[in-house]
């Protein structure tokens, strides 16, 4: 039997060491009493037992990555069992390199199980210590803090750098039964030896009972949920705590007085709040007498579902007597975050074919023949869906009366919804495409496919050939606008 | 005579305890260690304290106001409300966090606001404590920004340049429900502005020509808030809101507030206890959205009215009315399938995927995964376990619902 005498005070290396030795000799796990110093002294000294193994050859082992992070942790925790059962699992590791990643294995789930303990309370110590401010006697311009803690582990050194992180302009000293840290702005120094409390008292600690206590929500008493979060042992280093019986014994009184003062009579002020703004903002209604009108009332459609579920409507932009006209299908996803059509990944294909073709953008009116975005949500994403013709029919009023004011001379149908929207007997879009229709008074129209249908295109020449289409069609567009030179632009 | 420090603040804390909201995770690691100021945040939060509401205290909590012109039912602070009204300057919001933060009672500061004036002049008074916390403080904690309704959006830019996390609430599930309570606010704006930082959010975080560091900007995302039980809206309608927003906006998180009664209440609510039960259910059944691929349909299709059972968490009702997909065998079925077992979580699923690699699970290895048998026996196969038509049982319901209890008599 090998008796291994460690200080026990989160102190990985000494383990580290004595366990190399222990390896290297090839000792089995229940071949070695593990002892703390502390449990050790009040021991007789049993002579059959050996110390530390002497060995001549250099070790020559290796752990899996993950093995140290999780035996650092195990280090720190209290339970004498710790380095024995760290060591078991080195031992096992030898033969079996992927034990670790048997989560359910009892040594490994164990030890997992410690790791979370001691992890537990590196977060607890983040959370609940509690600094108080101490007079400055230095003379130096840093504030000086002080905080007392009670950890479960030996975890001061673990947790220490948190604290320089966050509190880096004050000088401060964390002490705990289980070891000191303090931090002055240049050294962070800990150790391992224990502390008193000295009981310092701030005065800020009464504006924050007075924050803890108003937070709270008697109507919502839930004592057990506080207590699995913060449980009573952490209690009598927390200033606030001290609030918690009486608050507890209160709150149902707190309620029933709540409950009882009914509503009264509003305060003055509402009333003034109330006369100023007897005007009420009226939604326009009726004839709309300009573009811009129509726009407005085109913001409060609720003339099909669609606009429960959009963001908003998008109107279509333009000048407001531009000789074409573009019309697309249904605003997508950014268009309808953005409240403009065309801004999207479809409406990028278009402008660049516009450009190519030279069809001067500014100088034509785009707009959707729905304006509300239609999707399903497959997971968290907004997947695009067509529109019906209910929709595009409740919709079309809207498409007539941008008509009626931009009166384009060329309307360009971009897919088929947007052809079924702009003629009411709907011919198939394949018959019509790249054709330049006269519609006798309300000019002309020019049937393409919608900039969406090339995205979706999986084989990179075909999606080549149809582009080429596209931009034919779109050429055609552009020749017209260069035919109606003279016709002056107004901006909307 | 104007309140102490003291009175206003019990006054405007009490004033912002209604809203859910504190968290202080998923934004960017960031410390003090270079620049030698204060501050730091680790990506996931601390929660500093708990009240015995059971809710975790992790920021500073305050209104700036509670004044407010706005007169919405189910707000303490509304127009209407007799309740008391008390103000902070900039500098002592400021003062109020920096001195909790160094005493480590928080991980920063969440400001809310009554609207005074108007929008704009409430949004660009927030934007000043936010914009002296880091600019002038050097303040590197976490900084959480309601977003006014109406605020100008260049506003709202500079609050995201500051902000950790902006949010805006959407109070009730639906239009109607809100423009009942809420007379002033306006659903569609409400969603325009969250459509509007979803686009700025992601605006930011594309890399520039110049470099590949992207902009800061309200790296925690954006999270809303929903009150449950004050309108009659179901869980099915609210859950259906819940999804449209993560889908629509990118939302970080959304809320839900079982509806509390307050002080000097609206004469339009129900004074009833608040339905915590019932608002635990709904985060059960968002977790089931967000992390284990179950769509809102699924969770609520079978369920009567729409409503999730009380009694029973949601994953477990949806289990029992689904029989025909179990038992799952532990050491076969894909990740997705055994997410949808009632008893398992995400990191005990991980656990079984990485154990059954080398070796086959049985019954007290899923113990040692700390899993509950008692929940999981009878929806899994195991080595050496088939749960012997327990599914089948007409009672396997009952042997799930908690007991009955006895009516305290006093």
């Amino acid at each position: 039997m090998h008796r291994i005498v460690l200080e026990g005070r989160g102190n990985f290396a000494e383990w580290r060491d004595a366990a190399r030795s222990l390896l290297a000799a090839g000792v089995a796990p229940e071949n070695v009493d593990w002892r703390t110093r502390m449990d050790a002294a009040g021991d007789l000294f049993r002579q059959q037992d050996e110390g530390l193994p002497t060995c001549t050859s250099s070790p020559s082992f290796t752990v899996p990555k993950a093995f140290l992070p999780l035996a650092e942790a195990v280090i720190c925790h209290s339970d004498p069992a710790r380095f024995a059962r760290l060591y078991r699992l080195l031992y096992r590791l030898q033969e079996e390199r992927s034990l670790l990643a048997v989560r359910a294995d009892k040594d490994v789930a164990e030890l997992h199980d410690m790791v979370k303990s001691v992890r537990r309370d590196d977060h607890k110590m983040t959370a609940f210590v509690r600094f108080k401010e101490i007079p400055n006697d230095t003379g130096g311009s840093r504030r000086r803090f002080f905080a007392w803690f009670e950890p479960d582990h030996y975890i001061v050194s673990r947790v220490a750098p948190f604290f320089q992180r966050r509190f880096t302009d004050m000088d401060w000293v964390i002490a705990t039964p289980k070891g000191t840290a303090a931090w002055n702005g240049e050294v962070l120094e800990v150790s391992t030896a224990p502390a008193e409390n000295p009981h310092h008292t701030d005065q800020a600690d009464a504006l924050w009972r007075t924050y803890f206590r108003n937070i709270f929500n008697p109507a919502r008493l839930k004592v057990k949920m506080m207590q699995t979060e913060m449980p009573k042992k952490y209690w009598k280093n927390l200033p606030e705590a001290e609030l918690i019986p009486e608050m507890i014994a209160s709150a149902e009184a707190d309620v029933i007085a709540m409950a009882e003062r009914a509503a009264r009579e509003a305060p003055l002020f509402h009333t003034r709040l109330k006369s100023a703004a007897e005007t009420p903002i009226v939604a326009p209604s009726g004839e709309p007498a300009s573009l811009a009108e129509v726009r407005e009332q085109a913001m409060h459609c609720t003339r099909c579902p669609l606009h429960c579920k959009a963001t908003q409507t998008v109107f279509g932009e333009g000048p407001s007597n531009a000789d074409i006209m573009i019309v697309g299908e249904q605003p997508g996803d950014q268009e309808d975050l953005a409240g403009r059509p065309f801004v999207g990944p479809a409406g990028k294909v278009f402008d660049q074919a516009a450009e190519y073709v030279g069809l001067d953008r500014t100088r034509t009116y785009v707009t959707n023949a729905v304006k509300h975005f239609k999707y399903e949500l497959r997971g968290k994403r907004r997947i695009h869906q067509k529109p019906n013709l209910g929709e595009v029919q409740h919709c079309r009023w809207w498409l007539k009366l941008e008509m009626n004011f931009v009166k384009p001379k060329l309307a360009v149908a971009m897919g088929a919804t947007a052809l079924s929207a702009l003629m009411d007997n709907r011919g198939k879009l394949s018959d019509l495409r790249g054709r330049m229709l006269d519609m006798g008074s309300t000019g002309a129209i020019l049937v393409t496919v919608h900039p969406s249908y090339l995205l979706r295109i999986p084989d990179r020449v075909k999606q080549q050939e149809e582009m080429e289409r596209f931009r034919e069609d779109l050429a055609q567009a552009a020749l017209f606008q260069r035919q109606q030179v003279g016709s002056p632009v107004a901006s909307e | 005579m104007k309140k102490s420090l003291n009175e206003r603040l019990a006054i405007l804390s009490d004033a912002a305890k209604y809203d859910a909201s504190c968290a202080s995770s998923g934004t960017t690691k960031r410390d003090s260690l270079k620049s030698g100021g204060l501050g730091s945040t680790e990506g996931s939060g601390i929660c500093h304290a708990y009240a015995p509401d059971g809710r975790c205290i992790s920021l500073l909590k305050i209104l700036m106001t509670n004044f407010c012109i706005y007169d919405c039912a189910y707000c303490i602070n509304r127009s209407s409300s007799n309740v008391e009204r008390a103000r902070f300057s900039a500098e002592e919001v400021v003062w109020l966090t920096l001195e909790f933060y160094r005493r480590n009672y928080i991980e920063g500061l969440f400001l809310s606001s009554g609207i005074i004036r108007s929008s704009d002049y409430t949004m660009e008074e927030m934007v000043r404590i936010a914009r002296e916390l880091r600019l002038t403080h050097n303040f590197r904690g976490y900084i959480h920004l309601k977003s006014i309704p109406e605020a100008s959006p260049l506003l709202i830019e500079e609050a995201g340049l500051y902000a950790d996390r902006l949010s805006i609430n959407i109070e009730l599930p639906t239009d109607r429900g809100l423009t009942q309570f809420a007379p002033e606010k306006r659903p569609a704006n409400i969603r325009r502005s969250m459509g509007d930082l979803r686009l700025k959010i992601e605006a930011a975080s594309e890399p520039t020509l110049q470099t590949k560091r992207r902009k800061r900007f309200v790296p925690a995302g954006q999270s809303t808030q929903m009150i449950v039980g004050a309108d009659q809206s179901n869980d099915s309608t609210i859950l259906g809101t819940s999804a449209r927003l993560y889908g629509s906006y990118g939302l970080r998180r959304v809320y839900y507030s079982a509806f509390s009664p307050i002080p000097d209440a609206s004469k339009n609510l129900p004074l009833i206890k608040p339905p915590l039960i019932r608002e635990h259910r709904l985060y059960q059944a968002d977790w089931l959205y967000r992390f284990y691929g179950f769509g809102i349909e699924e969770i609520t299709e079978k369920q009567p009215d729409g409503m999730l059972d009380l009694k029973l968490d949601p994953k477990l009702s949806w289990a029992l009315a689904n029989r025909d997909r179990f038992p799952v065998d532990i050491n076969r079925a894909e990740r997705e399938t055994l997410l949808r077992v009632p008893g398992l979580g995400t990191k005990a699923v991980a656990g079984i995927l990485s154990s059954r690699r080398y070796r086959r699970l049985r019954l007290e290895d899923l113990a040692r995964l700390h899993v509950s048998l008692k929940k999981v026996q009878a929806f899994i196969m195991a080595e050496g376990w088939t749960p012997s038509r327990l599914i089948d049982r007409s009672d396997l319901r009952a042997m799930f619902e908690p007991k009955p209890e006895q009516l305290a008599l006093f």
